[in-house]
This record gives C-alpha cells, sequence and structure tokens, in this order.
C-alpha cells in the first residue's frame, strides 16, 4: 500500500469546511468577508498598536493623564477603535501596585490593542488560578514580584476592556517614542511580566 | 449557570505553559481562520448578540467544554446559535448541503468589514435611575444560581467587596443573553484576596464587574 504523506483531515477541520460550504451555498455568508476577517486580525490589528499606546503615554504626560481618564478617547485618537475595544480602561503599574487582567467566564480582551488573545489566556489553566494565586501563576511567566507590592487581578466579566500600562523601564531616558515601542511586549500589557530595561 | 466556562478558582487544570511570545502565531491551524471567520461573520447576521454567542458556548456538557480547544468551542457555540435562529437546520448541519437558500438576510460583505469593525458594538446606556452604590461602598455579591447566563462568577458570590469604580449603565448581560436589551449600572468592586480565599496571608486583589442587580448593600 502507497504510504500517503499528507495527513488526513481530522473532523475538526472537515467540520469547519463542512459548515463554510453550507453557509456560503445558503447565502448566509461572502467568502470575500471571511478573507478580510482574517487577514484584519492576522495582519493589520495586533500588540503593536497598544505598544504605540503605551510609549506615546511614557512620552507625553498629556497624553497620559487623557489616556487614564478616558482611555476610550485616548486611544481612538491614535487610530484604534471598534470591537471588542469598545470601552477601554487604562490601570497603570507603579511600584506599589502591578496590575494583571483575565476572563475568567470567556476569553474578553481589547481587540484593537492587542489584537486576538493567545492560546494561554484563553485556556482553563490561566483563567481558573490567576484569581486565586496570582504570584504563582506571573512566576511561571518569569515574574517575581516584591511582597510588599500588591498584585491587582481584574477580571473582565462586563464589556469593560483593560489594557496594562506597564512601568517604563530605567535606562531609557531620552528615547523617542519610537524607540521605546520596540521594547513593549504584548506580555506586559496584559500584566504577566514588566517590561525590560535595554540590555 | 454554573456551568463548566466559570473557571475563577479551579484546581487541577495544569500549568500555564505559554507558547513564548515572539513565536505564537495569531492561528495554529487554517481550520482556526475559518472558524474565526465564520463565527464573526455569522455574528453580523443580527439573529444572536454577544451575550447569546457566550451563552451557546456556555450550554454544552462542562466536559466537553473543558476538553475542546478555543475553537471548537466556537464552532460548537456556532451550530447550536444557527439552529436555534433557523438559519440552518439540523439535516443541513449533518449533510452539509443547503435544502433552500436563505431569505430576507442582511449577509456581512467583504467590502464593508474594515468599516464595522471600526465601528465596533458600544453597550453603555442612559439611566433614569440614580445610582444605588457609591464608590467607597461595601456590597455583597448576591448568591445567585441561575439556570440562564450570568456574568456573576461563582467564586464571588455571597463574598463581600467594595465598590471601586462606577462604570455607568452599560447593557445588561444576562438578560441580553435572553435577546432583552435593558440598562443597568455597572461597578468594577474590589475584593480582598482573603475574602475570595480564605487565606489570610493573600494581601491581593480582584476586581471584578458587576452590574447592579448582582449586588446588595453589605
Amino acid at each position: 500500500m502507497p504510504h500517503d504523506h499528507t495527513d488526513p483531515p481530522g473532523d475538526i477541520e472537515l467540520r469547519v469546511k463542512a459548515l463554510e460550504s453550507l453557509l456560503v451555498e445558503k447565502g448566509l455568508v461572502d467568502p470575500a468577508a471571511l478573507d478580510a476577517l482574517i487577514d484584519t486580525y492576522e495582519h493589520k490589528v495586533g500588540p503593536r498598536n497598544g505598544a504605540k499606546v503605551v510609549a506615546r503615554a511614557w512620552t507625553d504626560a498629556t497624553f497620559k493623564t487623557w489616556l487614564l481618564e478616558d482611555a476610550t478617547d485616548a486611544i481612538a485618537a491614535l487610530g484604534y477603535t471598534g470591537r471588542q475595544g469598545e470601552h477601554m480602561m487604562v490601570t497603570e503599574n507603579t511600584p506599589e501596585v502591578h496590575n494583571v487582567v483575565v476572563c475568567t467566564l470567556c476569553s474578553c480582551y481589547p481587540w484593537p490593542v492587542l489584537g486576538l488573545p493567545p492560546v494561554w489566556y484563553k485556556a482553563a489553566p490561566y483563567r481558573s488560578r490567576v484569581v486565586s494565586d496570582p504570584r504563582g501563576v506571573l512566576r511561571e511567566f518569569g515574574t517575581e514580584l516584591a511582597d510588599d507590592v500588591e498584585v491587582r487581578v481584574w477580571d473582565s466579566t462586563a464589556e469593560m476592556r483593560y489594557l496594562v500600562l506597564p512601568m517604563r523601564p530605567a535606562g531609557t531616558d531620552g528615547w523617542s517614542a519610537e524607540r521605546l515601542e520596540a521594547l513593549v511586549t504584548r506580555n506586559s500589557m496584559i500584566g504577566v511580566e514588566a517590561v525590560q530595561a535595554p540590555e | 449557570m454554573n456551568g463548566g466556562h466559570d473557571l475563577g478558582g479551579m484546581h487541577g487544570l495544569g500549568p500555564v505553559d505559554p507558547e513564548p511570545e515572539s513565536e505564537e502565531p495569531v492561528f495554529h491551524a487554517e481550520w482556526e481562520r475559518r472558524a474565526f471567520a465564520l463565527n464573526l461573520a455569522s455574528g453580523f447576521l443580527g439573529k444572536w448578540n454577544i451575550d447569546q454567542g457566550r451563552f451557546a458556548r456556555e450550554r454544552q456538557h462542562p466536559a466537553d467544554y473543558l476538553r475542546n480547544s478555543y475553537y471548537e468551542n466556537w464552532m460548537a457555540g456556532l451550530e447550536t446559535l444557527l439552529v436555534e435562529a433557523g438559519l440552518v437546520t439540523e439535516a443541513e448541519l449533518r449533510s452539509g448541503k443547503a435544502d433552500e437558500k436563505a431569505e430576507g438576510v442582511r449577509v456581512l460583505l467583504g467590502e464593508n468589514v474594515e468599516k464595522v469593525l471600526s465601528k465596533g458594538g458600544p453597550v453603555t446606556m442612559e439611566l433614569d435611575d440614580a445610582p444605588r452604590f457609591r464608590v467607597g461602598d461595601r456590597v455583597r455579591v448576591r448568591n445567585i444560581n441561575p439556570l440562564g447566563h450570568t456574568r456573576s462568577p461563582r467564586y464571588a458570590r455571597g463574598k463581600t467587596g467594595t465598590i471601586a469604580i462606577d462604570h455607568g449603565g452599560h447593557v445588561f448581560a444576562d438578560r441580553n443573553a435572553d435577546g432583552v436589551r435593558v440598562g443597568q449600572r455597572l461597578y468594577c468592586v474590589s475584593f480582598a484576596g482573603s475574602e475570595l480565599w480564605g487565606d489570610s496571608e493573600n494581601r491581593d486583589t480582584v476586581r471584578i464587574d458587576l452590574w447592579e442587580p448582582h449586588l446588595e448593600p453589605a
């Protein structure tokens, strides 16, 4: 029997294909819309948007004040609006308080600034434990916090979407927003790690 | 409902095991791309709202919910919604062939995707009633166990916290899941870790967004 080098499609692959062809045949979805939706979240909307927001806040005190008072409008001014970011709040890390965001009930996440959430954010281990053992979970990301820092966990149970404003790392005095932006990771804006100082 | 989705405080689900950020793709397989887009595009038919979408996924057997990958849960929810909305029949789902074309539907076209995504769907609402609680008030989460959808997580029920933020009027998710769009005041409530988990060493806090009907004075 000749060996087939192509793995047969699994059940879920067939199920998705079948549903897509059914919905297209029924006239319920436009294939061009499917392609545009995928392209948007795979290539256009992602955590580099959030990094621009953070770097701007680090370099522009007026913007930072606006961002902390009315995140939705301040972020919209940079061009990031819409689905799953209609009602934004930005929460600032300080030497006293470290913020971390979760959605224990599903996967709520600020799409316009961070894109679609990573697998671990949507999966049961993170969702179950970050509310009851935040320090243990942060340690799994390599983040160790001093005992006197309060960990503040934000459970996104409504349509408010939370973005963490990380602390600006030491050794970046005089840096431009463009240069700072490259230091800002997605994980630091979820709050599971700090922004690392440049090497 | 007290379903398999309500995970806060559950044990035994293993380490987080995050994929390194720089290596993680947005989608891990072609079928995930299509499942994601089918869910969004179908949602724009306007036959169900976001809370009805969540409730469709939550109603699965908890064992299925926990075993499935994320987009497998989205697919299970979408099939339920399509059948319940009368857009697709069980027979069509099984055969994969359309018995008849859909009529009178407003389909999201490719050329409109950018516009509708950037517009989004705000849920803030004007309220006539004055707020029942003020920032700083002590409140207890009502001990409710509805069979329907609720955004009051099990780990907070019966617990006492402090109103931290008044977010104003928002569409009340618990009723929205029944297709009833009413506004209720939304609060961010801060809970001491020691109140939630009974560990007096716990100095951390959890903030949860809860609507006025979820809360009572403490």
